[in-house]
């Protein structure tokens, strides 16, 4: 028997809703702030025979689509190779091996089984990114790093809740190995918790409907989430749409990485063929394969966001194992980058390619990159080491529609960017211009989005600086006509010196003093079609707001 | 004065709804007309006439009105410029780095007050209020020249961190004073004194923008009242629930914006009060929206976070109405994967579901209750062009049935199952957003639809009660009626809990009882009473959310402080984190001005009520896929006592209740129905 249509309309939305829960729970309750207000974390339920993913909260960090059916179907098949302990009731697995289905270090997974009448029903996992999990530099992201025991911690699946209970040992393992430590426990205990809610809710739902009942749903679920997708991919004409995308540089070696995307659709189906991209970097720009997927699912969803999260929806979607490539680095190849900017930067060439046959759909290239700059130093005033983090936005590419956002997020993320104010009170430092960066978004028919540009001054003490971002020699590529957005800029003004980066977008620990200032300015979305084609209206409009000259 | 005679009058998007109440003899008259939207004043002049009042007997009016609110929806804004500290002159644009929704990567931002007259001056404090660059004076003459010169109608001057010291914001804004043609001139820090520029920034500039808009239309409702002899006050509603004078309302204009809905909410608390019903979750679900909240005894949630829509934080102390769907105009469709889906897409009011008669032609959540009996088919001739029954389910059934191998009824039935399925997901996630257990209220159902959902809602969700008001559909109204006069204070302190801090917070209590306290004063209403409520927002170091800690009295304790904190966090989370310091964020006052008590006890006029329960007339409505024939109550004939079982409808002018199989219905004060779920014999 199949369940009616109306069920399983209600049951999906059963099962959205737990995850949804798990999220709020999870947001509300952590410490650190990039789970907190920045919402970098995700939940979802996953099958329990080989981690596809059945559900995952609305609110979640789109990178996370997909890595954590990856990292649980590894932890699968590990206990039952007997590799990683059995679980238990009420057992919750801690890790963040980026080999095993993950992205960087920081973000830490925790799986928890899911038991019905003495038996695995499905998982419970979630993800939230930890400030901090150890390596080189505070908050893992060292843009030299050469192998990944330079950028950190790193777990294999172990159980950190032993049937409901905290191991003590592996804790003082892990609060041994990292930064602040002592704040931790509250991320831990938010994480532990957002899975508890999960379970309360999965109970409630397979009580009311039967274990059965759900299952088939789940199933039913899956097969309709991919003829979903699949119809939606026959707006695609058959052919093969190619593109390339840069990264500026590894970080360590001073030469640009490519990615080069072949994408070939045939009737209900995507192949995504990357086989033609640079080889494993030296520096910390290299993906693995979870995140390389992610990317791509991601990148789809943005286009076709109507379909729901599920394995189903990734089904039509086939990547070819980019072996070889810096897309799928093994140990110990350094991958903090690729959450980040790598993800960004697959995503901007699965645009790239659908917006020729997709031009309705997809937009010019975003700023795709997180921008991240860290300060690191000591405040005399306060007499405590700091870490401060300013992750910005730019401009989103124009579309067929209209010009692109302006401060944007990243592609790979939601989050909200903190004030200056918060910034200010937090840190030793102080802004002297946030601005819309002018003139920066890509002409077109409609124009790229306006970037960001900052200045901050060093008022106290010495700190070190690092930037990971990307887009500093080529801008956001534009689409069917339109022109670049600029590209990434930062200068550090030292001691009467302007430093610019060796690697534009890329440095790490340069020294500053107090009075020292740094200046960011952020990359401008691309333009889409012909800037002739232009509503003259809008031109004058950009000229008078000072948005364009 | 006393409450001798008092009229509500709240503007809706479709209605305009006027309630009084005869404070001696608790009489009570109601009158519906259609809004005016382009000056809402004719509307309410409208439904004055209807009731057939002479305004020289009336002692007061209170006012809800939505010009400000549309004024912001649709950027009708008057022009206004803004002063700001140099190099941040685009915060109002960047907002916080977002997009409009998760995925997908378009979507456009309109900032309030448009780049060319967002003007710069050279000024700078730090985080702890030190000046480092002094204000520029001349610079500020300059500016004000220059936006005069533009058209500016209002001026808003935002500063970096003046809540932690406002001298620079004070200062400018006494020299454009004397520039500036109107007193339309609102500083950064003075609706709400909290960090974060953007959010406060946006509220300045909110409220500068709508203030010459709410001073007109309050002073030619004025005018229009006047000339009709109406010598009283009138009052209007802002959004944390309280009410200002229509003198003082357009200072703080920005308070004003979606107080229709807190409106509803303050009713709701005060008949849930009267009828021992103290914790309430509000459900109120009108043709183009559905609005929830909560209220625990017998306070609506208040929250100072509210965002209207998109990167349009309005962060001033508002009831926290959230908005969870579209209404009876939802959309249902099925999806290409088969799945039939409702909303969020609506026909809106017009042209509105296809019962209307006014061209919709997409099945929506109102239709699907026309199909299933629930509202009365009766009606599609008095209201709609010529739209059938038979039409609606010819188009039910090739939209939805088809695709899923149902017939019309099955599909509208299905349309009413996954719409409250995913209105009960919406409710909890409030609920649980508030630190609540939706189990632990009652739900409070109103709007014109409230009561047709409420009841399955509450099974969803677990609910026992169901609270129908005797006038579901004039609640806004009526909350004008019941409202009380309120001052909310909040101010940024951002101290780790110790004695130092012992001694800021104390002080800024009492700073904040005497602006309350002068603010009841300028008000021209006899009190009752005046009650404050004190509260901190506290968090971990560490952390960057905060909770809220209600406290007893102005003068807490450090260990107070530490202890209430631990307790709300528990309650809230379930986790305990005895090592980690606590910070202070911010200092809240609210001090309300408690008004004379209404008698709500003839909103149903006791005459018209029958001795004997009487079934109006029957007609077949679906329940669970079986068609029951279901009696159907008119709710005005309702015996004061009257008990009965569903299934059954209960119908009245403002709305429709349903009452499925297994329900039982009792009666309870001030005309109310209590619809116990399940709990039928």
């Amino acid at each position: 028997m199949t369940v009616d249509p109306i069920t399983l309309s209600v049951i999906q939305a059963g099962l959205q809703q737990a995850c949804d829960e798990m999220d709020l729970s999870f947001s509300r309750a952590a410490f650190s702030p990039v789970i907190a207000e920045a919402n970098d974390r995700s939940d979802g339920i996953y099958s329990a025979t080989d981690g596809a993913l059945i559900a995952q909260g609305a609110g979640g960090l789109p990178v996370f689509v997909g890595t954590m059916q990856h990292s649980t179907r590894v932890l699968i098949e590990m206990i039952a190779a007997g590799t990683v302990a059995a679980p238990q009731p009420d057992d919750i697995y801690i890790v963040n091996d980026p080999y095993l289905g993950g992205t960087h270090l920081m973000d830490v997974r925790f799986a928890r089984p899911f038991y019905r009448n003495g038996k695995i029903f499905c998982w419970l996992s979630n993800t939230g990114h930890w400030p901090d999990t150890g390596g080189a530099v505070p908050g893992g992201f060292s843009a030299s790093a050469t192998s990944v025991e330079q950028e950190g911690l790193r777990l294999p699946p172990v159980r950190l809740f032993k049937q409901g209970v905290l191991d003590p040992e592996i804790y003082a393992i892990i609060c041994s190995n990292i930064r602040v430590a002592d704040q931790r426990i509250g991320d831990v205990k938010a994480q532990a918790a957002a899975l508890m809610v999960g379970e309360e809710r999965l109970n409630a739902l397979l009580d009311r409907y039967g274990d059965d009942t759900v299952q088939k749903a789940i199933v039913e679920l899956r097969d309709r989430a991919e003829a979903h997708m699949r119809s939606l991919i026959d707006e695609i004409p058959a052919g093969t749409y190619r593109s390339t995308a840069w990264i500026d540089s590894d970080g360590v070696v001073d030469a640009p990485l490519a990615i080069k995307l072949a994408i070939t659709k045939t009737p209900g189906h995507l192949q995504f063929d990357f086989s033609q991209s640079s080889p494993p970097c030296l520096g910390p720009m290299n993906s693995v394969l979870a995140t390389t997927l992610s990317s791509v699912y991601l990148a789809m969803r943005h286009i076709f966001p109507e379909v729901p999260i599920s394995a189903g929806a990734f089904a039509p979607l086939e990547v070819l194992r980019p072996e070889g490539t810096f897309l799928d680095a093994h140990y110990p190849r350094p991958v903090s980058g690729c959450a980040a900017e790598v993800s960004q930067r697959i995503a901007e060439a699965v645009f790239a390619a659908l917006v020729v046959p997709l031009p309705d759909r997809v937009t010019a290239a975003p700023a795709g990159t997180s921008g991240n700059f860290a300060l690191g130093g000591f405040d005399p005033a306060t007499g405590r080491d700091y870490v401060m983090y300013q992750l910005s936005g730019g401009g989103y590419g124009g579309n067929a529609d209209h010009d692109g956002l302006s401060n944007g997020c990243s592609t790979i993320g939601i989050s909200k960017a903190p004030p200056i104010e918060i910034m200010e009170q937090n840190f030793p430092v102080l802004y002297h211009k946030y601005a819309l960066r002018e003139g920066s978004g890509g002409s077109g028919r409609n124009r790229g989005g306006l970037g960001l540009e900052y200045e901050v001054e060093l008022r106290r003490g010495t700190a070190r600086a690092s930037f990971v971002m990307d887009h500093g020699r080529f801008g956001p590529q534009g689409a069917l006509g339109g022109q670049d957005g600029a590209p990434n800029e930062v200068r550090v003004l030292s001691a009467g010196q302007v430093h610019t980066p060796v690697h534009l977008s890329k440095e790490q620990d340069i020294a500053l003093s107090a009075g020292d200032r740094v200046s960011v300015k952020t990359p401008g979305g691309g333009g889409f079609g012909d800037p002739a084609d232009r509503d003259p209206d809008k031109t004058a409009e950009d000229r008078r707001l000072g948005r364009a000259d | 004065m006393t409450k001798d005679r008092v009229i509500g009058v709240d503007v809706g998007g479709t209605f305009t709804d006027l309630v009084t109440i005869d404070g001696e003899t608790g009489a009570i008259k109601i009158a519906k007309t259609p809004t005016t939207l382009d000056n809402q004043a004719f509307g309410v002049i409208n439904a004055l006439d209807m009731a057939d009042l002479d305004l020289g007997s009336v002692d007061l009016i209170v006012h809800g009105t939505t010009t400000t609110t549309n004024a912001v929806l649709e950027r009708k804004l008057s022009k206004t410029g803004l002063i700001t500290t140099a190099g941040f002159r685009d915060v109002l644009e960047l907002g916080r780095r977002t997009r409009p929704q998760p995925y997908g990567m378009t979507g456009q931002f309109r900032p309030v007050i448009p780049r060319d007259l967002r003007l710069e001056v050279s000024q700078r404090m730090d985080a702890t209020g030190a000046i480092l660059t002094p204000l520029d004076e001349r610079g500020v003459i300059q500016a004000v020249h220059d936006l005069l010169e533009a058209g500016c109608e209002a001026l808003v001057i935002h500063f970096l961190h003046a809540y932690a010291n406002p001298a620079h914001e004070q200062r400018a804004a006494e020299i454009a004073a004397e520039h500036w043609p109107n007193a339309f001139i609102t500083m950064g820090h003075s609706l709400l004194s909290e960090t974060r520029e953007f959010e406060r920034g946006v509220t300045a500039a909110v409220n500068g923008s709508v203030q010459p808009l709410l001073e007109r239309y309050v002073t030619r409702l004025r005018n229009e009242l006047g000339q009709k002899g109406y010598v009283g006050d009138i009052l209007v509603m802002n959004g944390n629930g309280g009410m200002v004078s229509s003198r003082l309302v357009a200072r703080e204009a920005a308070k004003t914006v979606m107080s229709g809905p807190a409106s509803g909410v303050m009713a709701a608390a005060y008949t849930g009060r009267r009828a021992g019903e103290t914790n309430l979750l509000t459900y109120d679900m009108g043709g183009t929206s559905t609005d929830v909240a909560l209220i625990r005894d017998s306070t609506p949630s208040v929250s100072n976070e509210i965002e209207i829509e998109y990167a349009m934080p309005i962060h001033v102390p508002m009831v926290d109405v959230r908005t969870v769907g579209a209404g009876g105009g939802s959309i249902a469709y099925v999806d290409t994967a088969g799945l039939l889906q409702v909303g969020p897409a609506s026909a809106g009011a017009d042209p509105g579901p296809i019962c209307y008669g006014k061209g919709g032609q997409r099945p929506t959540i109102s239709d699907a209750n026309m199909l299933l009996g629930r509202l009365n088919p009766g009606k599609l001739t008095a209201v709609a062009g010529g739209i059938s029954r038979q039409q609606i389910a010819k188009i039910f059934a090739t939209e939805l049935g088809d695709a899923m191998g149902l017939d019309a009824q099955q599909s509208a039935e299905a349309v009413i199952r996954v719409a409250n399925t995913k209105m009960a997901g919406a409710i909890r996630m409030v609920s649980l957003s508030l630190g609540a257990d939706p189990r632990d209220f009652a739900l409070f159902a109103f709007g014109g639809a409230g009561p047709l959902h409420a009841a399955d809602l509450a099974r969803e969700l677990g609910v026992p009660r169901v609270l129908v008001p005797a006038r579901p559909g004039m609640t806004n109204a009526l909350g004008c009626v019941v409202a009380d006069l309120r001052y909310d204070y909040v101010q940024t302190v951002n101290q780790p809990l110790g004695e130092g801090a012992v001694d800021r917070i104390q002080a800024e209590f009492a700073a904040q009882i005497a602006a309350g306290t002068a603010a009841l004063a300028r008000e021209a209403v006899t009190l009752k009473e005046v009650h404050q409520v004190f509260s901190v927002d506290m968090q971990f170091l560490g952390q960057s959310h905060v909770v809220r800690v209600p406290l007893a009295t102005s003068t807490p304790t450090a260990t107070e402080l530490r202890q209430g904190f631990e307790t709300v966090y528990w309650n809230r989370f379930k986790v305990e984190l005895p090592d980690i310091r606590a910070r202070i964020v911010n200092v809240n006052t609210s001090v309300i001005g408690i008004s004379e008590p209404v008698d709500l006890s003839r909103l149903i006029d006791p005459a018209g009520r029958k001795t004997k329960l009487t079934v109006h007339e029957r007609r077949p409505v679906v329940f669970d896929g079986t068609v029951h024939d279901t009696p159907i109550y008119w709710r005005d004939h309702l015996p004061r006592d009257a008990a009965f079982t569903g299934p059954a409808i209960v119908e009245q002018l403002d709305s429709t209740v349903v009452v499925p199989p297994g329900d039982h219905v009792t009666s309870g004060e001030d005309g109310n129905l209590i619809i116990h779920i399940g709990s039928a014999e």
